[in-house]
């Protein structure tokens, strides 16, 4: 009786918890849609960062969670991102948008509601993985970065090609991309992605992806096919990484190759090890915290002066130099991230403020 | 050895070469229904690599494996298992930051019938709940179910020995690979290992092919042992024949007792 009260005590606070926050996060989001002239930059940044979350979370589940080290993510938001583009610029801008080279007639015409683009987008990401992935998958980890590396980096060379000017634009990229309406639309879609992919993570196939993480010659005893396994991972990663990449282009409007350049791969790749590589709310967390930090860091680009004097270190760049710095901390110091392995719930935050350094000991010995 | 028993594992005339070292010169054995059979031999031997050539690790230079008539020529690993064959490895490889649960569930899906999609919309119910009914049944007839929560690795060193064999069972084999599984074990955790053995092949109705270095164990429940030397097979027999056969003392017992 007594354990079991606590129990439910327990889940009727955590039930609570968890509607507060939902009503916090939909209250904020209202608020700062009902004012989004005035906070204008602030939702930017959580639009950003929404995108990012989902993107992060991918990257996750190849790299946190199958163990893969794979950097292909900005490739493959290329393509959800150009999919999504070409496939929702309004028909009667399409002259303006390919005023060089002109539009191939074959999608001059096809205009797609936008969730069909989204998805469309992460079809063919997941399709082009498909493909990579069969060569690509059989390498071990550091080869494996290399590979996709450059995957990524080709694919971005092709939208970049001459040869596909009448689809891609070429260099000059596309523009006209109807945004998000508000607020709610990044916040209903990352939330969409991202459930889908913990539910992912957390059933029977999330399962094999860990067991091959943990071990690949247990795994395959255990009767896992060690590369249906990864490519299975790797597709369904590369999937959501192109509706990111999607919803990149409906936040920024205009894109161009260079915007998929392997710093954005990067850029995720901090946050996921920032938030903590096989963590999702870390990757969630991590998302807000870079891209918010890259935008508070902004200061350091500006020209300071201290009683008449020009710091000289403060110059544009800079604000790069110290977020490198802070990744290096992070790697050298704090190499678990901010969640590790763990994930967030209400019993790890109660616990934590109750005894701040038991349960915390309590949890390394466990994982060491 | 009655005449009409029936052959699980077979191993014929089986050649592993690794560059210019021949881990395994022509060996051919057999392990039978419902038979605790040992393979032996000084280190380096070359026991651990016949047990990756059954398991699909290895794909041998030359010679056939067959599992109850199937030669093995050309499945993965993933596919013996399938088959029925499981194992345990000589350096244990537990899923480590997973639970004692999550081991063996995992182990439980290669009989699953579910796809991504289903399992992930949560519409194979049935399935789930089956894996996990059997893997809870699992663990409370080891005697584990009390430490399902805990992290695989934090387990002292013999259970997780104990899981690795329990992990292994719940892919419900017929025949049951067990690579030194006293290794670092005092002679009382030997001997309930011992009768553990012979517990589990006549609760599971498993054949057992074991590598083993501790001789009590091995001479109490072997029905047969093989024995191998710089790959070759140098004698086989029961464990009688075996302790008194003379090359064998040479080679092995007499030599070095508990390699
Ligand atoms: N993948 C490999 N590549 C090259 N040589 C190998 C490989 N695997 C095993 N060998 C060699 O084959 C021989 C037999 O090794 P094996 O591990 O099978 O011995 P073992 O009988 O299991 O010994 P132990 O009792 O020490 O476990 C050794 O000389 C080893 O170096
Ligand atoms: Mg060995």
């Amino acid at each position: 009786m007594g354990p079991n009260r606590m129990i439910n005590k327990e889940k009727r606070r955590n039930c609570i918890c968890t509607l507060i926050l939902i009503a916090a996060v939909l209250g904020i989001c209202g608020f700062l849609e009902a004012n989004k002239y005035s906070y204008s930059y602030a939702i930017s940044i959580i639009e950003r960062s929404m995108v990012y979350a989902v993107v992060a979370v991918s990257m996750n589940l190849v790299n946190g969670f199958t163990g893969l080290f794979s950097l292909g993510q900005a490739g493959f938001m290329a393509l959800g991102a150009y999919v999504t583009a070409i496939f929702t610029i309004p028909v009667s801008q399409r002259a303006s948008v390919y005023y060089i080279s002109g539009i191939n007639p074959v999608i001059a015409g096809i205009q797609l509601p936008i969730i069909v683009a989204l998805i469309l987008g992460g079809l063919v990401a997941a399709g082009v993985a498909a493909l990579i992935g069969f060569p690509v998958l059989r390498l071990k980890s550091d080869y494996l970065a290399i590979a996709t590396l450059g995957f990524a980096e080709i694919i971005r060379a092709c939208i970049a090609a001459p040869q596909f000017d009448t689809i891609t634009n070429g260099s000059y990229g596309l523009k006209s991309i109807p945004g998000f309406t508000n607020i709610f639309q990044p916040l209903a879609l990352s939330v969409i992605c991202i459930g889908l992919m913990v539910l992912l993570i957390n059933s029977s196939y999330g399962r094999m992806f860990k067991a091959v993480r943990e071990d690949e010659i247990a795994a395959e005893a255990m009767g896992i096919n060690l590369f249906k396994t990864k490519e299975l991972s790797f597709v369904i990663s590369s999937f959501f990484a192109g509706v990111s990449g999607g919803m990149l282009a409906m936040f920024m409007r205009s894109i161009d190759s260079k915007t998929f350049q392997v710093a954005l791969t990067y850029d995720i790749l901090l946050i996921v090890v920032i938030g903590g590589i096989g963590s999702v709310t870390g990757s969630v967390i991590g998302a807000f915290i870079v891209t918010a930090g890259r935008e508070i860091l902004r200061f350091f680009d500006e020209p300071l002066m201290l009683g008449g004097v020009q710091v000289p270190l403060f110059r544009p760049g800079f604000r790069m130099v110290i977020f490198s710095i802070l990744l290096m901390i992070v790697v050298l110091f704090y190499r678990k991230g901010l969640m590790g392995t763990n994930e967030f719930s209400w019993n790890g935050i109660f616990d934590f403020f109750k005894h701040p350094f038991k349960k915390k000991s309590k949890k390394m010995e466990g994982k060491a | 050895m009655n005449d009409n028993t029936q052959n699980v594992l077979s191993m014929q005339n089986v050649v592993m070469q690794f560059g210019g070292v021949r881990a395994i010169d022509n060996l051919s054995l057999d392990v039978n229904k419902g038979e605790i059979v040992a393979l032996i031999g000084p280190n380096g031997a070359g026991k651990t690599t016949a047990f990756n050539c059954i398991t699909g690790i290895y794909t041998p230079t030359s010679g056939m494996v067959s599992f109850n008539g199937k030669n093995l020529k050309g499945n993965s690993p993933d596919e013996i298992t399938r088959l029925g064959i499981a194992r345990t490895f000589q350096n244990i490889r537990l899923f480590s930051n997973l639970t004692v649960f999550d081991n063996v569930l995992i182990a439980k899906h290669l009989r699953a019938k579910d796809n991504v999609f289903t399992a992930t919309l949560r519409l194979n119910h049935a399935e789930e709940k089956r894996m996990r009914e059997e893997t809870a049944q699992l663990l409370k007839e080891q005697g584990l179910y009390e430490l399902k929560d805990e992290i695989a690795s934090s387990l002292p060193y013999g259970l997780q020995r104990h899981l690795e064999i329990a992990r292994a069972l719940a892919t419900q084999p017929e025949l049951l690979l067990l690579d030194e599984p006293a290794a670092g074990m005092n002679p009382q955790e030997t001997q309930e290992l011992t009768d553990f053995i012979v517990k589990i092949r006549d609760q599971y109705k498993l054949s057992i092919f074991m590598i083993e270095h501790h001789m009590d164990l091995v001479m109490q429940i072997s029905e047969r042992i093989y024995v191998l030397n710089f790959g070759k097979l140098i004698a086989q027999g029961t464990p009688d024949e075996i302790q008194s056969n003379p090359e064998v003392i040479e080679a092995y017992l007499g030599g070095s007792e508990d390699a």
